[in-house]
């Protein structure tokens, strides 16, 4: 078999190996937390006869390991189980709003990632110069201040008083995509300040230290000019460290959206999951930290599979 | 059309030091040096590291490495000032009219492209020629140069091809846009020597066909007496001497050249074995994890005390392997090792402290075998205290002692390894290993990151130490003439295999077995034409075969 398949299914099994734990983990937690559901919905003054009966209704004193065989059966056939709140079907509700997440996500992402790794090879290109300079105090600055102090700065100047944009990101279905995207565009550019400096420094410090190599000399005695040599002979050998950063960034961009989502009100899987943490509603919280878990795990085994596939050494065996 | 194609007047090259310590300053490395090279012709510039040689050679591409900066002078090549022309210029000269192929063509080729791509590169960029036209050449000098297969050679990426195979595959780089003057810094000190020899050839017959000139760099004036017209000594960035390869070789005016010329002066009598071995290694097979063939196959060899025996072989001779066992950091598949009458244990975790004391090691890098916080004084201290437990005054006088024997002395003790040069670092892991009193030293490559000069002294002073103390060295290397210069039995390594053992004198002397033979015929000698000679004859063999 040729290695590179069988590098690429233990990643695979390793990922899905990955999942289950991080499964058993978030249930398991919620399992320790004190009270349960059942207190959650009769509240503080509930008599013990009251909270005995909903518990058995809801199937709540049955031992952990069975609600969890249960739970895990439930998710393989796509079933997550229902809200205990509004008894609505959580499968349903998540599926809109991660559309939701990942619809902004998407935008910041595709705004973030190029401007990145460009500014990184501009900050290269000049390097220990004013241009780097600039680059690497902006990207600091942005991603020094806490996204939600980031975010109702920019509501306060950008919505309050020029009036450019709306305040509140909200987004249904039967809005356009132009719509959409300016309804979004002040969250997605809180979220795109937020990822650039990790993903922009990451870039130069790899392409920085490839370029002390023998065969970034051999091609600059080519006579090539600088930004042909970086782009040409330093920038492939960077793509691993490159997509790595990138990877944990865009799970930073699904996962880390809550605070942002809050902020502009934002229908996405940060609300979501906010409401249900305040209304105990554990099902929909182990439903979200799954989904969470799930996209985590995806993307960081995407970046390992990419190192793989990006290593000569690898793709073509002696 | 000028006679001269390169020219160098009073050239002048500075550096920006950091010493540990002390503030950042600027120093002179090259002290106006001037040259001329004409078209067609080879010029090899030789010195110590620290020479200046491989800046001056890419001063000629205007060049400086690292933060390296050409201070002053004139590097005049086909007739204009190359360093006061504009950038732009410079890189139109830089892989169109002056190429340059490097050390290690291992690191020099990009592990993420394809050969082709890397060799025409700088042709096609330069607008020699176009792609199509730039790979059929790239081809013809792939055959030219002896490369296997040179149709297809150019699909494969660098990590795909023998190392040797890499340096012949830079040459052709360099010369793909026909440029008028190649660089050639040190290009196969990297290699083994029956490498060497055919990159050498290799090299030698592609500047005779295309008619390039080269300056040739290297640190061994064996080898660049073969290829080149003129030579130009150099020592601290100053020229020494500077005459016809004829004239350098055989009538050396300065003093420096003519040691660099009689360098491995060393005289060694062969000592005699003794009944009882201080260490005797019996079938000894052994593999690494995770590879599913033998490194080591049956070797069998012994060391009498106070004598040395050397290991000599090419890279991948499980030499440095045989020395892994021999210290319990891999224990063997099969065989046993007794050392000074008793059985060590295969496992280095079950051997007594008094098998580690007795039982040394010093390396290739001496830097890197050092702690960098430490100062001489603790590093040769340490197994003073570990083994013998002893503090104050008294390991005070022992480490003077042993400073004393490495002709350092007492000022060295608190000074930091950074603070020295190669050589003096080589001594104080020397001392360090002297200093447990052992009954046995692994000498792994010692000499090999050293100047010949340099080497020379380590070995005189490792022979001296030897009468003194009544030490045994088991001493890995793959150079001959530190193996004629200093042991007393010579084996000699092959895929593995001990192919040939015995007293010095037996093993130097025929017949020889088909590898013996080809590796003492591969060590460049230091006479004009000897190249030729060596070629020719393995030729006449062959037909004869």
């Amino acid at each position: 078999m040729h290695p590179i398949i069988k590098l690429v299914s233990q990643r695979l099994a390793l990922g899905i190996l990955l999942l289950l734990g991080a499964s058993a983990l978030i249930f398991g937690l919620t399992e320790a937390l004190p009270g349960d559901a059942a207190q959650a919905v009769l509240g503080q003054s509930a008599t013990p006869e009251a909270l005995a009966n909903l518990r058995e209704e809801m199937g709540l004193d049955r031992p952990a390991l069975t609600r969890y065989v249960e739970w895990l059966t439930g998710i393989l056939q796509g079933d997550l189980g229902q809200s205990l709140t509004n008894k609505l079907d959580i499968a349903d509700s998540i599926g809109k709003r991660l559309g939701n997440t990942l619809f902004l996500a998407c935008v910041a992402a595709i705004v973030s990632v190029p401007l990145a790794i460009f500014l990184g090879l501009l900050a290269v290109r000049y390097r220990n110069r004013w241009p780097d300079k600039l680059i690497s105090a902006i990207t600091l600055t942005t991603v020094s201040i806490p996204e939600f102090l980031i975010g109702y700065v920019l509501v306060y100047f950008i919505s309050v008083k020029l009036g450019w944009f709306s305040s509140l990101a909200m987004v249904n279905d039967s809005m356009s995509l132009g719509q959409k995207l300016y309804a979004i565009a002040l969250p997605a550019l809180v979220l795109t300040l937020v990822v650039l400096a990790q993903m922009m420094r990451m870039t130069r410090a790899a392409i920085l230290n490839l370029m002390q190599s023998a065969y970034i000399e051999t091609a600059e005695l080519k006579g090539l000019s600088t930004f042909q040599v970086i782009a040409r002979h330093a920038f492939p050998n960077a793509i691993s460290p490159i997509v790595n950063v990138v990877m944990l960034n865009l799970a930073y961009l699904v996962v880390g959206v809550v605070v942002v989502e809050v902020v502009f009100v934002y229908p996405g899987m940060g609300q979501y999951l906010v409401d249900a943490v305040t209304k105990r509603d554990v099902p929909v919280v182990l439903a979200c930290g799954v989904v969470f878990a799930a996209v985590y795990i995806g993307l960081n085994m995407v970046a390992d599979i990419v190192s793989i596939l990006a290593n000569p050494r690898l793709r073509h065996p002696k | 059309m000028s006679d001269t194609l390169l020219k160098v007047r009073d050239l002048k090259i500075g550096a920006t030091v950091y010493p540990p310590g002390e503030k950042p300053h600027d120093i002179e490395i090259v002290h106006g040096v001037s040259f001329d090279l004409a078209p067609g012709k080879v010029l090899g510039l030789i010195g110590e590291s620290g020479a200046g040689k491989s800046t001056i050679g890419l001063a000629s591409m205007a060049y400086g490495r690292g933060g390296v900066e050409i201070t002053g002078g004139e590097v005049w090549v086909n007739g204009r000032d190359i360093l006061k022309s504009p950038l732009g210029d410079i890189r139109k000269l830089r892989g169109g009219e002056v190429t340059y192929v490097s050390q290690s063509a291992a690191a020099s080729f990009n592990p993420a492209k394809k050969i082709m791509d890397q060799v025409v590169e700088a042709a096609v960029e330069q607008k020699k020629f176009s792609r199509k036209e730039a790979e059929k050449r790239a081809r013809e000098l792939f055959a030219k140069l002896g490369l296997p297969d040179p149709d297809n050679i150019g699909d494969r990426y660098p990590h795909q091809v023998s190392g040797g195979q890499l340096q012949r595959c830079m040459t052709a780089l360099a010369l793909c846009p026909e440029p008028d003057l190649v660089v050639f810094d040190e290009p196969t000190t990297a290699l083994d020597v029956t490498t060497q020899i055919d990159v050498l050839m290799a090299i030698k017959e592609a500047i005779r066909d295309t008619g390039v000139a080269a300056l040739y760099i290297t640190h061994d004036l064996a080898v660049v007496a073969q290829v080149s017209d003129d030579i130009m000594v150099l020592k601290m960035g100053n020229t020494v001497e500077y005459g016809s390869t004829d004239q350098i070789i055989n009538k050396p005016q300065e003093e420096y050249t003519q040691a660099l010329v009689s360098v491995r002066s060393i005289e060694h009598e062969e000592k005699q074995p003794t009944p009882d071995p201080v260490l005797s290694v019996d079938g000894i097979t052994a593999r690494y994890k995770g590879l599913n063939f033998d490194v080591l196959h049956n070797v069998n060899v012994e060391l009498h005390p106070g004598q040395t025996l050397a290991v000599v072989g090419e890279s991948g001779s499980g030499k440095s392997t045989l020395a892994r066992v021999i210290t319990g950091l891999l224990p063997p598949s099969g065989g046993e090792i007794t050392f000074a009458g008793r059985k060590l244990s295969a496992d280095l975790a079950g051997r007594s402290r008094e098998d580690l004391r007795e039982l040394q090691m010093i390396y290739q890098m001496a830097d890197v075998a050092m702690n960098p916080r430490q100062t001489v004084g603790t590093i040769i201290g340490r197994p003073l205290e570990f083994y013998f437990g002893m503090r104050g005054a008294e390991k005070r006088k022992r480490i003077i002692e042993l400073l004393d024997e490495i002709e350092l002395g007492e000022k060295f003790m608190d000074r930091y390894p950074a603070e020295l040069s190669g050589g003096q670092k080589q001594r104080v892991c020397i001392a360090r290993s002297l200093a447990a009193k052992p009954k046995m030293i692994i000498c792994d490559e010692v000499t090999s990151a050293l100047d010949p000069l340099v080497a020379d002294g380590i070995l005189k002073l490792l022979l001296d130490l030897q009468k003194i103390e009544d030490v045994a060295y088991l001493f890995i290397t793959h150079d001959l003439a530190t193996v004629r210069a200093i042991s007393d039995s010579i084996a000699v390594m092959y895929q593995g295999r001990v192919v040939r053992y015995g007293p010095k004198s037996e093993v130097l002397s025929p017949p020889f077995d088909d590898y013996t033979d080809l590796l003492l015929s591969s060590v460049p000698e230091m006479h004009l034409g000897w190249l030729e000679e060596v070629v020719a004859h393995r030729k006449m063999e062959s037909a004869g075969n």
